[in-house]
């Protein structure tokens, strides 16, 4: 039996090319992701364990935001006192102490005068430590700097913007913009990498004074005296200085550090991995069609081996052993096409914010992985063919025209019906359910049930569907369309399976594009209602910026009014909440809230003003007392003031600027609300504030409109990640049409011999596979749009509360879709088209 | 090369023949793998006759009808189907004569499976895109005898009646010519005749010229005439024949066993 399974493999090298590629293509995208994932918690692991001293010294946060290393920032962060320095210092079994100074929102300025790039990475301020037992970085060239008009930078960062020793170099910092001579350049960590980010380095207390605290650190370094455990030393000056410290020894330090970004990686991980598994979802058909083709081709020699003694095992194990051969070869080369994935979404990535250095990490899990979904996938997609194959009556290799019994559809009727009822059961549940998180995943499971009914109901919807639409085909092309439909009905599970391959990718598509311009109309909408500015000044990506700004922008004349806003993740009576902080008097100029009670005066001084959801899931009205607890351990009483109507700027609850402040919030701004005064010049003013604002490149003023195509901007940058992710789905499905058209190509010999012998020329010939092509993929578009639809708009109105408040249907794209699914099935009939009309007639009819 | 002009020529009226061959050479392979399937034939196939090309296997009965109808090169010499020479044609004019002018019968899968009978039959003209004959048609539809089984598929009617079906194919378009390949070789006898009885029909009353290769003595007696073909030449030609004769003449060919 093994020689007839390795003849047989070999004898139909383009059947078994074309069905591999299914698995290279779902094992590559695999592999690739875990490769990228691993290489991007090397490039983190290393960072901080290069970072970590022998002990380090942090203030201890009040509870975990979960936020770190998101660039999220929690808005306050409570600093050590240089006297605690001194403390450490005295204990017993320190060698050294040294309080550093670190915080993000410094930007290095290139030549030009523009922020450095950093993909998206932060710009990140350090204060210099020359001690090197306490210090990350390592000097390569020049030497420290010893003043606030002296700064080192990263090599990576010199290199980018060109910069040598004795250059000039702007550096926007958390509180003023300095200019800088670059003196030396260092190296970060072991790998010399800093993910991107850029790294400015100024002497102690020039730091302390540009972007810390005079007289305060981010934390201590601590060196051990050699004979001391870090655990020893770390307990001893955890003793000393009492609470409201956090003390690690180096590896905990490295884990915690790693700890939290492993759970922003995570995310990451588990966002591509949902995207490598549609892939292989979509391969999974492909496989299990071509196994289905390919088994049902060989009936008859199956049978005859089955006629010559073959036991049913011997003939399913035969059709297995094909399969994992097909599989390990399949996901050999997958992984070998992993590296390919990985290094797109590398430089993906490196777009949108994570400069990887170093090679790829290439781990045994990943090896593993690979071959466990690949072989996996595949035998058990080729474990029903092998059954069915299994089952043929030796008979059948006896009769000359042996024809497969088609089987009953019964059963998937049943089951697609109940699949169907449950996810629209679910998805109806989703509208009624309060609660936004439990909606979310009911939609999810909705879709989900909806998604494989559908493709469990595929074929039985298919015949009426083909016979419907398919009755334009013969009115508009003739006899070659009336056969194209026939042909696309005769096997309504081959079709349906190679229809719903392209259906899922393109369902997820559309409804992605459902859920983005929905979103796109929400921001018009929103800032429509809302803003009241008339310009607003941020980063393109809410990264933080000096509180100087917006100072300068007061002094201009013909402003009448500016707003800061900030943000902060603090426990509002005991539940985290992402809390914006905005300036009390002015709010009302920047953002017109719709107040259902209160009004913006009760946010003053203490006060606290909520969205209606918060206030109604809280229980809250106007006055009621609310405790709340930042990062930094400080606990603040806060007031009920007002209830508005959901915000998109502002988000669920707001605080004054005040109580953030007074409460040791960062002075970072994320968003400045400029209100003219009326009657002003408002071009003059305009050009008053891009003068100001040129020295801050970090940030940029824009009008509403600009400021709304920002917004709508990241909602398109990101649907095109999801896209681009999904595209892959799409591509395996339209390698799936052709698999099957070559394999009934194949099949169809004779029946091609015969009309053409009968009179039908090649260019009929190819319309007609072509046709049948078209009608399968527009088959796939058209379950694939009504489904997007579903999805899209479910999940729109499942997440209604959260600032998606407008429903659109783009009835455009979606008849782009539907065109682009035409298009694919004529594509994809090019080549098995070619091959069909190539065929001698003779030899077809020959054919056996 | 070796004449054939001392082969008895049959009967042949004025009118041209529906197809005829000029020295018709067809040579597969070279050097030592070299095979002439067919040597220098000249042969006429008479308007309103039906001809049985016999002969034993390899004789080259099956390559003489496949490059008198278009379906092989030949490698020297002329086919005519009317007054049309075909290897003057391209592959498209071949595909559009093979479509108007001959009609094919084959042994096995004369149908598509997805196409009723009468569906089936009218394929050509639908292929060309032109309307059927209305009266013709039905006189063919008539003359199958399949009633109410028109609106069947393939899969639902029997080997005889499947083959019926392909021979109403051929006939509706009017071809100048059908070619039958051992049409009744998958059939059991009663079916066979049917089948034969059919297409003599079919000469007798519609003047359909006929072309079928067979190799079964009885096949051949349903037919005007008989062409035997040995080693790629005409070494006979028997007409009004009958099973007896026919049988006796194959017996000639060196004892040889009949495929």
């Amino acid at each position: 039996m093994w020689r007839a399974t390795v003849r047989n493999l070999l004898a139909h090298k383009l059947r078994l090319a074309l069905s591999g590629l299914a698995i290279v293509l779902g094992v590559a995208f695999v592999s690739g992701t875990m490769i990228f994932t691993d290489t991007l918690g090397r490039t983190f692991d290393d960072l901080f364990a290069s970072t970590a001293a022998d002990v380090n010294v942090e203030p201890a946060t009040a509870f975990d935001s979960g936020l770190t290393g998101t660039g999220e920032g929690v808005g306050t962060t409570s600093t050590v006192p240089a006297t605690v320095v001194d403390t450490v210092q005295g204990v017993d079994g320190v060698a050294s102490a040294a309080g550093f100074v670190r915080t993000e929102g410094v930007y290095v300025l290139d030549r030009n005068g523009d922020v450095l790039d950093t993909g998206g990475a932060p710009g990140i301020g350090i204060s210099w430590e020359p001690d090197p037992a306490l210090s990350s970085s390592t000097l390569v060239d020049g030497r420290p700097p010893r003043d606030a008009t002296e700064v080192a930078l990263d090599v990576d960062s010199v290199e980018k913007a060109g910069y040598s020793l004795g250059d000039t170099v702007p550096v926007l910092t958390t509180g003023p913009r300095v200019e800088a001579e670059l003196v030396g350049t260092f190296s970060f960590g072991d790998s010399g990498g800093s993910a991107g980010a850029s790294l400015a380095a100024f002497e102690k207390s020039a730091a302390q004074q540009l972007f810390g605290t005079p007289g305060q650190f981010n934390g201590i370094a601590v060196s051990t005296v050699e004979g001391v455990t870090q655990e020893a030393v770390r307990d001893r000056i955890a003793a000393a200085i009492g609470d409201g410290y956090t003390v690690r020894t180096a590896s905990e330090q490295a884990d915690a550090l790693a700890g939290d970004f492993e759970e922003g990686l995570a995310f990451v991980e588990t966002f591509l991995l949902a995207f490598a598994g549609i892939a292989l979802f979509v391969g999974t058909f492909i496989i299990l069609n071509t196994f289905s083709m390919l088994v049902a081709q060989r009936t008859r020699e199956l049978a005859l081996l089955r006629a010559l003694g073959a036991r049913r095992a011997q003939v399913k194990r035969s059709v297995l052993a094909e399969a994992l051969v097909l599989g390990v070869v399949g996901s050999t080369l997958g992984l070998a096409a992993g590296f390919g994935v990985a290094t797109g979404l590398r430089s993906l990535f490196g777009r949108f914010g994570l400069t990887l250095d170093g090679g790829l990490v290439f781990a045994t899990d990943t090896v593993l992985w690979s071959y466990a979904v690949g072989v996996l996938v595949t035998l058990v997609a080729a474990y029903l063919p092998a059954r069915r194959a299994a089952r043929t009556p030796p008979v059948a290799a006896m009769r000359d025209d042996h024809v497969a019994v088609e089987r009953s559809l019964r059963r998937r009727t049943v089951f697609g019906s109940v699949l169907t009822a449950a996810g629209v059961a679910a998805l109806v549940g989703a509208f009624v359910v309060e609660d936004d998180g439990s909606a979310a995943s009911l939609v999810g499971l909705g879709a989900l049930a909806l998604l494989l009914g559908t493709i469990a109901l595929s074929p039985v919807i298919a015949r009426p569907f083909l016979r419907g639409i398919g009755g334009v085909l013969p009115r508009l092309f003739g006899t070659p369309g009336h056969l194209a439909r026939e042909n696309a009905v005769r096997n309504p599970r081959r079709t349906a399976a190679t229809a719903s391959a392209l259906m899922v990718g393109l369902a997820l598509v559309s409804g992605f594009s459902i859920i983005g311009a929905s979103t796109n109309a929400s921001v018009d909408g929103a800032l429509d209602q809302s803003l009241g500015a008339d310009y607003v000044v941020s980063t393109a990506v809410q990264a933080p910026f000096s509180a100087d700004i917006a100072e300068q922008i007061r002094g201009i004349d013909g402003v009448d009014a500016v707003t800061q806003q900030r943000f902060a993740q603090a426990e509002l009576a005991g539940v985290q909440t992402s809390v914006s902080a905005v300036d009390a008097g002015t709010l009302d100029s920047a953002l017109a809230l719709d107040y259902t009670a209160g009004s913006t005066a009760g946010l003053r001084g203490d006060g606290l003003i909520v969205d209606e959801d918060t206030a109604a899931a809280r229980g809250w009205s106007v006055g009621d007392r609310v405790e709340a607890l930042l990062t930094n351990g400080r606990r603040v009483e806060l007031t009920v003031g007002g209830i508005y109507t959901a915000n998109a700027a502002l988000g669920s609850a707001v605080i004054s600027l005040d109580t953030f402040t007074a409460a040791g919030g960062e002075a970072l701004d994320r968003f400045v609300y400029v209100h003219l005064a009326p009657h002003v010049d408002t071009a003059a003013v305009r050009s008053s504030l891009e003068a100001t604002l040129d020295a801050y490149p970090v940030v940029t003023l824009k009008d509403q409109t600009q400021f709304a195509d920002e917004q709508k901007g990241q909602v398109d940058q990101m649907l095109m990640i999801i896209n681009a992710l999904l595209g892959l789905s799409v591509i395996i499905a339209v390698l799936g049409i052709v698999n099957t058209l070559a394999l009934s190509v194949i099949e169809r010999t004779r029946e091609i011999g015969l009309l053409r012998a009968i009179g039908m020329d090649r260019r009929q010939l190819r319309q007609m596979i072509r046709l049948e092509s078209v009608a399968i993929s527009v088959y796939g578009s058209v379950t694939e749009l009504v489904l997007g639809t579903v999805f899209g708009t479910s999940l729109v109105q499942a997440l209604a509360d959260q600032g998606i408040s407008r429903q659109v249907v783009p009835y455009g794209r979606m008849a782009v879709f539907l065109v682009i699914g035409a298009v694919i099935g004529v594509l994809a009939a090019v080549w098995p088209a070619r091959r069909a009309a190539k065929l001698e007639v003779l030899d077809a009819i020959a054919t056996a | 090369m070796t004449s054939v002009r001392d082969i008895p020529r049959p009967r042949v009226g004025d009118a041209p023949a529906a197809a005829r061959s000029v020295h018709l050479s067809k040579v597969y392979g070279e050097g030592d793998t070299r095979v002439v399937a067919l040597d220098a034939v000249d042969v006429e196939f008479p308007r309103g006759v039906f001809t049985a090309i016999m002969g034993p296997s390899g004789s080259g009965k099956s390559t003489l009808m496949h490059c008198m109808a278009g379906l092989d090169a030949v490698t020297d010499g002329q086919a005519y189907i009317g007054d049309t020479e075909l290897s003057s044609l391209n592959d498209r004019q071949l595909t559009t004569l093979r479509r108007d002018e001959i009609g094919f019968v084959f042994q096995a899968y004369n149908l598509l499976p997805t196409l009723t009978a009468l569906e089936n039959i009218t394929l050509p003209m639908d292929i060309a895109g032109r309307r059927p004959d209305q009266a013709w048609l039905t006189t063919v539809i008539d003359t199958v005898g399949l009633g109410q089984r028109l609106g069947h598929r393939p899969s639902e009617l029997s080997g005889g009646q499947q083959q019926r079906v392909a021979c109403a194919r051929a006939l509706a378009s009017r071809p100048e010519i059908i070619f039958a390949d051992e049409p009744t070789g998958n059939l059991d006898s009663r079916s066979g005749a049917d089948v034969l009885s059919f297409l003599r029909r079919s000469v007798k009353e519609m003047g359909q010229t006929i072309v079928m290769v067979t190799h079964d003595p009885v096949a051949a007696s349903y037919s005007d005439r008989v062409l035997f073909l040995a080693d790629g030449r005409i070494v006979d030609s028997m007409t009004s024949p009958t099973r007896e004769r026919v049988l006796e003449r194959m017996k000639a060919f060196d004892g040889q066993p009949e495929a």
